[in-house]
């Protein structure tokens, strides 16, 4: 038997290590799960602010005279109409329409697309592009070039504008800027997985463990807090933000996932297109959709749902929202029944437990 | 940190016997690996427990976690004020926060359960 492989690190792993976080594997690296805690660390991020490791997310970088081509190829939002400076979020998409990953596109240059990538993808994402180039364009994989850090929060700002010349009220939501952060070159997105206000940061591995300590100490005055995986998950959770793996999958389309909207069917050839005008045709046969739990307990990932006593459906994601004290989950139902206000019953340790569905996202933040 | 008067089990379950009357716990080690609890699932009064058996769960945030019995005996009483503060698992496990009173079928099972001194070593050396 071969040894299973070790675990990856990112450059801030002794970093993690230092302030006593819970590590767990997470898609093959050993990443922190928490700090002070999962409910505490959410609230630092809707109230102030709180710094993430995401340096396991991968980078995919397309280059050339045909490099916006082989990215509106292959991705389902429209690349052609970014705008320098700016990013999406997007579907990297079998022929058949489901997900071979969700990510983000930015616009570096007319010949240059940067997309972050799940890190558990990241190595079949790059695979997936580079058979789709049959374009004047070179396609890199180049995740260990970047760590990424997130500060994310009402405060993230102020935080970061400390550390940094570029003006960050100029960078609208969605667009980034390539500049310094104390010294260090940095590409610094208004961008976030969150719900809340906030960047994200890409800089070198070198430097990661300076930024992370210069963004703890310009946090400081605002009560910053290291913020784990734990967290991150229930925050993107009460903003409706998919996660890959729950979601979305290779046997679930944009259409089902509620993600028309970064699907522009009108823009041309890509690869998964024919599926989903197919699928719009036939009309779909399920789709995604936000339940809060009524009964005592707590619909989790991979629970049945129950509807009119049958079993119609799955949760994708569920469990408490600290910002709303109610219990809140994603589920898959027949695309006839997925509307708000629908009674379904999670399956709870053989239990069938009441839930309502609802109107999503579960928290909007007031801009 | 582990009262001298509790016996405890591999599955971070503690239990403290007065005759045939016990009360079961869990561990301050089991709180902090679970992390914020949020939900508390126990059996009602007069259900059979066995030993080795789920006889409820605790949930945090991210999972949830059986309890399993550390003896036989029948429910007499469950922590009713945990429905609404499961937090308080997090900061008083070994005394407010207890989950469920019972009668032991056979008061002697206890012995069989790890000493304060036992479950020190036991999860020293799970670390």
């Amino acid at each position: 038997m071969p040894a299973p492989p070790a675990l990856r690190y990112t450059p801030l792993h002794s970093v993690h290590r230092s302030l006593g976080a819970r590590m767990v594997d997470f898609g093959g690296w050993d990443m922190p799960v928490q700090y002070s805690g999962i409910i505490d660390e959410h609230k630092a991020v809707r109230n102030a602010v709180g710094m993430f490791d995401v340096s396991h997310m991968g980078e995919i970088e397309i280059r050339g005279r045909e490099a916006a081509k082989l990215t509106d190829t292959v991705t389902t939002n429209a690349v052609h109409k970014l705008k320098l400076g700016q990013a999406h979020y997007s579907g990297l998409l079998y022929e058949h329409g489901g997900f071979v990953d969700d990510i983000l596109v930015h616009k570096v240059a007319d010949d240059h697309y940067f997309l972050c990538v799940n890190a558990s993808n990241q190595d079949k994402d790059f695979e997936h592009i580079v058979a789709q180039n049959h374009f004047d364009a070179i396609v890199e994989n180049t995740g260990e070039r970047y760590a990424q850090i997130a500060i994310q929060g009402p405060k993230a700002r102020a935080t970061l504008q400390k550390l940094t010349p570029v003006d960050l009220s100029g960078i609208q939501y969605y667009w980034f800027a390539d500049g310094e952060v104390s010294g260090t070159p940095a590409r610094i997105a208004h961008t976030g997985y969150t719900g809340e206000d906030g960047f994200e940061i890409y800089v070198p591995p070198a430097d990661a463990e300076r930024m992370w300590k210069l963004v703890m100490d310009a946090g400081a005055e605002f009560g910053i807090k290291p913020c784990g995986l734990g967290a991150r998950n229930t925050l993107r959770l009460e903003a409706k933000m998919a996660l890959y793996g729950h979601e979305i999958d290779a046997s679930i389309s944009p259409l089902e996932a509620d993600l028309e909207w970064i699907v522009k069917l009108d823009k041309g050839e890509f690869v998964g297109r024919d599926a989903l005008l197919k699928q719009k045709q036939n009309g779909l046969r399920r789709r995604l959709i936000g339940f809060e739990m009524r009964g005592r307990g707590i619909g989790r990932d991979g629970y049945e749902v129950f509807l009119n006593g049958a079993a119609a459906g799955w949760v994708t994601s569920g469990g408490p929202a600290p910002t709303l004290n109610k219990n809140i989950g994603l589920c898959y139902l027949p695309a006839q029944q997925s509307v708000p206000g629908t009674s379904i019953q999670i399956m709870i340790r053989n239990q069938p437990v009441d839930a309502v569905t609802v109107e999503t996202p579960f928290y909007k933040r007031a801009k | 940190m582990y009262p001298d008067n509790f016996r405890y089990t591999k599955e971070h379950e503690w239990v403290l016997a007065d005759g045939d009357a016990g009360t079961i716990g869990i561990t301050d080690h089991a709180q902090q690996e679970l992390g914020d609890i949020v939900y508390v699932d126990l059996p009602k009064v007069g259900t059979r427990i066995e030993a080795g058996k789920s006889l409820g769960s605790v949930e945090s945030v991210k999972a949830v976690s059986d309890i399993y019995a550390p003896v036989n005996g029948e429910i007499t009483e469950i922590n009713e004020s945990l429905a609404d503060a499961p937090e308080k698992l997090n900061t008083d496990p070994h005394g407010a926060a207890w989950l469920v009173k019972i009668r032991l079928s056979n008061p002697e099972e206890i012995q069989h359960l790890m000493s304060a001194a036992d479950y020190l070593s036991y999860v020293g050396a799970e670390k």
